[in-house]
């Protein structure tokens, strides 16, 4: 077998990389992360003729190799090292028809670096209704370059570019243009002091600083030497290097490329003065949401509903037919309602994410941050910070990811600190079991009390994360110099295929995470539950029949249930649950629920689950996790353990808690420090544990 | 005092106005607007804008693109009629 053929995927975002990425490889690839940072990383592998093979790398968008973010950051770390194992033989800049101006800029950089470079021009689809012809021939010429024109929704031109990649010897590496007559005096003396490196490159290196700190300098550890521009000075060659590429992008546009204005057909003007409306724009994202939130309660009830039984029956079964035993319960007890509580709530994860991906497909979202921004920086938000806050009600993970475009670090990190306050998917299970069990299922003027206080948790969600942005802005004392720019694109109907993967993937690694974490909790959890110290525990059979005799007769059933629970009291994990009733006991649970809140700190999806576990130990009904929950009395007060009052307190402890150890450790990594985690993990649960106490007092 | 000489900047423009980049009234612009096509003697329109004119969704030279009212003070024009 041949060596595989490394190919980087290279573009100013919505360009459709990801499309021709997807078009390229299918279900072959796998998502994961840059070593040390969270940007995530694209790879899979593209069969081509010949039985050769090409390594796909989906790197994020980027506009120029001028990098000023953590995401650009990565593409120039990887095109100037050249030891980096994923370092393209052939690297591919993706331009959209529409904007090749601006993504030629793109390019010409990458080929300056003289990597063998192929220029796919995307979206070939759309040219004849924007009224674009374009002259091939002539274009690779001036570019010196082979150029695929390709549709990533009509699937063409992908084989020319598969044949561009196996030849990819044959490219020039000739640079576009020669950045050095910008300062000639300074690159001559770069040229002299090391004169086996590409100029393009030593400059880039130099200037890496300029806009974003941190670039580690492989390669090319001793230009320090040459640092005898002051940074402004650099910013300004910088600037002059720009109006010198675009002017050459000019010249080889005016020959290569043709636009007829009066066959387009303006679909994005006529959208725009709608969707960007002062008042309709506003009215139409609210009304988006509204519906995005009616939809995942209402379709998703059924799958959930299903899933719930099975679960319940699967139990049964395993039960029933694995020889009697430890492992039996462990699996029976344990492990399948614990997976269960995660299982459940697939459905609406994914409508969730599939809404999200929509609106991003569509080109929907940046109009929603033009929308929101002025209002949002009132909080001290941007109006990036909507992206973030709106992923986050599926996941807080990837809403701190995405806030990595915010240009102001200040905003960014406000951003990233209010997030968990919205309602994540993980919050959704406690929510719909609770409110199962504590609002009444009417409807009231033809609304369902039951949807009504889901929506208002997202509400108050929401409404916590602004607020308390609007209190850190004041009280964080960060001056950072910010300006905002954000590219508005053509409105695209998605495509079916980047969202149906993106779907998959993201339910996928959502689902696989949080199910390893359910696992471990509750196989410990089984084992704290199913043994016990000393003499209650082993004899706690004779311990209970002693109440009972002939006079004063038990039924078999009514005896084996107190045995189960007198058993689960005296079980290591009662007599934890025990030493902290105390402290949950004011805000309505029983210890039961305490240790549920404690091991939801690690995941908070893991509650029901924990439920589950702890209330599954020794009983051998077939029978939902609600039911069960619905038939736990108060020990203190005496009466139904969830009623409106704790329930109530529950769902506000669950709203407002620092509840997940994933989106701590992200946040540590994106702010590099132990002190923001801390903050939200302690800020947030005081915060909720004194609402949640409030309530509870307020309302029994 | 003459009051030709005051300068015209982005952030006067109303929704469909149209202008000429003449310049940047700070060394400061932010690269990435170069970058994004926002160059002097590049044609710019006002395609919308948000309440209280900020931020401004505007089209330069074919690009389409959105920012605050305080970096559109600092980019001067020219009016076209
Ligand atoms: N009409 C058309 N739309 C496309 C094509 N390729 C991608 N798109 C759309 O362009 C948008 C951006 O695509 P994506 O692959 O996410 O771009 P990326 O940001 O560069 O990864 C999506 O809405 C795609 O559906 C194409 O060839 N033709
Ligand atoms: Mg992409």
């Amino acid at each position: 077998m041949s060596k595989q053929i490394n190919v980087a995927l290279i573009g100013n975002p919505n360009t459709g990389k990801t499309s021709v990425f997807n078009q390229l490889t299918g279900l072959n690839q796998k998502v994961g992360n840059y070593p040390g940072i969270t940007v995530e990383k694209k790879e899979g592998i593209c069969k081509l003729p010949r039985g050769l093979k090409a390594h796909i790398i989906d790197l994020p968008g980027t506009y120029s190799l001028n990098a000023s973010s953590l995401d650009e950051n990565v593409v120039i770390e990887l095109l100037l090292n050249k030891n980096d194992k994923d370092y393209p033989d052939v690297a591919v800049v993706v331009s959209d028809v529409e904007n090749l101006k601006r993504n030629l800029l793109l390019f010409t950089q990458v080929k300056d670096l003289g990597i063998p470079t192929i220029l796919v021009v995307n979206m070939a689809d759309r040219m004849e209704r924007k009224g674009i012809s374009l002259d091939v021939e002539r274009l690779e010429e001036k570019l010196r370059t082979k150029i695929a024109l390709v549709s990533a929704r009509k699937n063409t031109g992908i084989d020319e570019l598969k044949e561009f990649i196996i030849n990819y010897k044959h490219l020039s590496t000739e640079p576009c243009v020669n950045a050095s007559v910008i300062d000639p005096e300074y690159f001559d003396g770069l040229r002299s002091a090391y004169p086996n490196q590409s100029l393009y490159k030593l400059w880039l290196v130099i200037t890496q600083d300029v806009n974003f700190g941190n670039l580690s300098r492989n390669e090319l550890a001793k230009t320090s030497g040459f640092q005898t521009k002051s940074e402004s000075d650099l910013k300004r060659l910088q600037q002059k290097e720009t109006i010198l590429r675009y002017q050459f992008i000019n010249g080889v546009l005016k020959e290569a490329m043709s636009v007829d204005a009066r066959a387009a057909k303006d679909l994005r003007a006529r959208l725009d003065r709608v969707l960007t409306h002062k008042i309709w724009g506003y009215v139409i994202f609210f009304a988006i949401l509204l519906l995005i939130f009616q939809a995942i309660y209402n379709w998703s009830s059924y799958p959930m509903d299903m899933i719930d039984v099975a679960f319940a029956q699967f139990s049964e079964w395993t039960k029933n037919n694995l020889p009697a035993g430890a492992f039996t319960s462990l699996i029976a007890e344990g492990v399948i309602p614990g997976l269960g509580g995660i299982v459940i709530f697939i459905p609406q994860i994914a409508f969730l994410f599939l809404f999200i991906s929509v609106l991003e497909e569509s080109g929907y979202m940046s109009r929603v941050v033009f929308l929101m921004d002025r209002v949002m920086r009132r909080f001290g938000l941007s109006g990036k910070s909507v992206v973030p806050l709106v992923s986050g009600t599926a996941c807080a993970i990837p809403a701190v990811m995405a806030t990595r475009n915010i240009e102001s670090w200040k905003e960014r990190l406000i951003t990233i600190l209010v997030v968990p306050f919205t309602t994540c998917a993980a919050r959704l299970p406690v929510y719909l079991i609770i409110i199962a069990l504590v609002i009444p299922d009417r409807s009231v003027w033809g609304f369902n009390l039951q949807g009504l206080t889901l929506m208002l948790l997202y509400l108050i969600g929401f409404g916590t994360a602004i607020a308390s942005a609007w209190i850190l802005n004041r009280i964080l004392k960060i001056s950072s110099k910010s300006y905002f720019v954000i590219e508005m694109p053509n409105y695209k109907l998605p495509m079916l295929k980047n969202v149906g993967i993106n779907v998959v993937e993201k339910t996928k690694s959502f689902v696989l995470g949080a199910g390893k974490i359910i696992l471990a909790i509750s196989v410990v959890l089984w084992v704290l539950a199913s043994y016990g110290p000393g003499e209650k525990f082993s004899n706690a059979e004779e311990i209970v029949s002693v109440n009972y005799s002939e006079e004063n007769p038990v039924s078999e059933a009514d005896l084996d249930e107190e045995i189960a629970s007198f058993k689960l009291r005296n079980s290591y994990i009662g007599i934890m649950g025990k030493g902290i009733e105390p402290v949950v006991a004011p805000l309505g649970y029983d210890w039961k629920i305490g240790i549920a809140i404690i091991s939801s700190f690690a995941a908070r999806e893991v509650f029901v689950g924990t439920l589950a576990t702890i209330y599954s130990v020794g009983s051998d009904e077939e029978e939902t996790i609600k039911n069960r929950m619905a038939a736990e009395t108060n020990p203190i007060l005496g009466g139904p353990l969830f009623t409106f009052a704790s329930g109530i307190s529950l769902l506000l402890f669950y709203a407002f808690a620092m509840q997940c150890m994933s989106t701590l450790a992200i946040v540590k990594r994106e702010t590099n420090t132990w002190k923001w985690p801390l903050f939200q993990l302690v800020g947030m649960s005081v915060f909720a544990y004194i609402i949640a106490l409030t309530a509870f007092q307020l309302l029994k | 005092m003459n009051l030709n000489k005051v300068k015209l900047t982005l952030a006067q423009l109303r929704c469909g106005q149209r202008g000429i980049i003449k310049d940047f009234s700070t060394e400061d612009v932010p690269l990435k607007l170069l970058e994004m096509g926002c160059l002097p003697g590049n044609e710019v329109e006002v395609i919308q804008t948000a309440p209280f004119m900020d931020p401004m969704y505007l089209n330069v030279n074919g690009s389409h693109l959105a920012i605050r009212k305080e970096t559109a003070l600092h980019i001067e024009i020219e009016l076209i009629d």
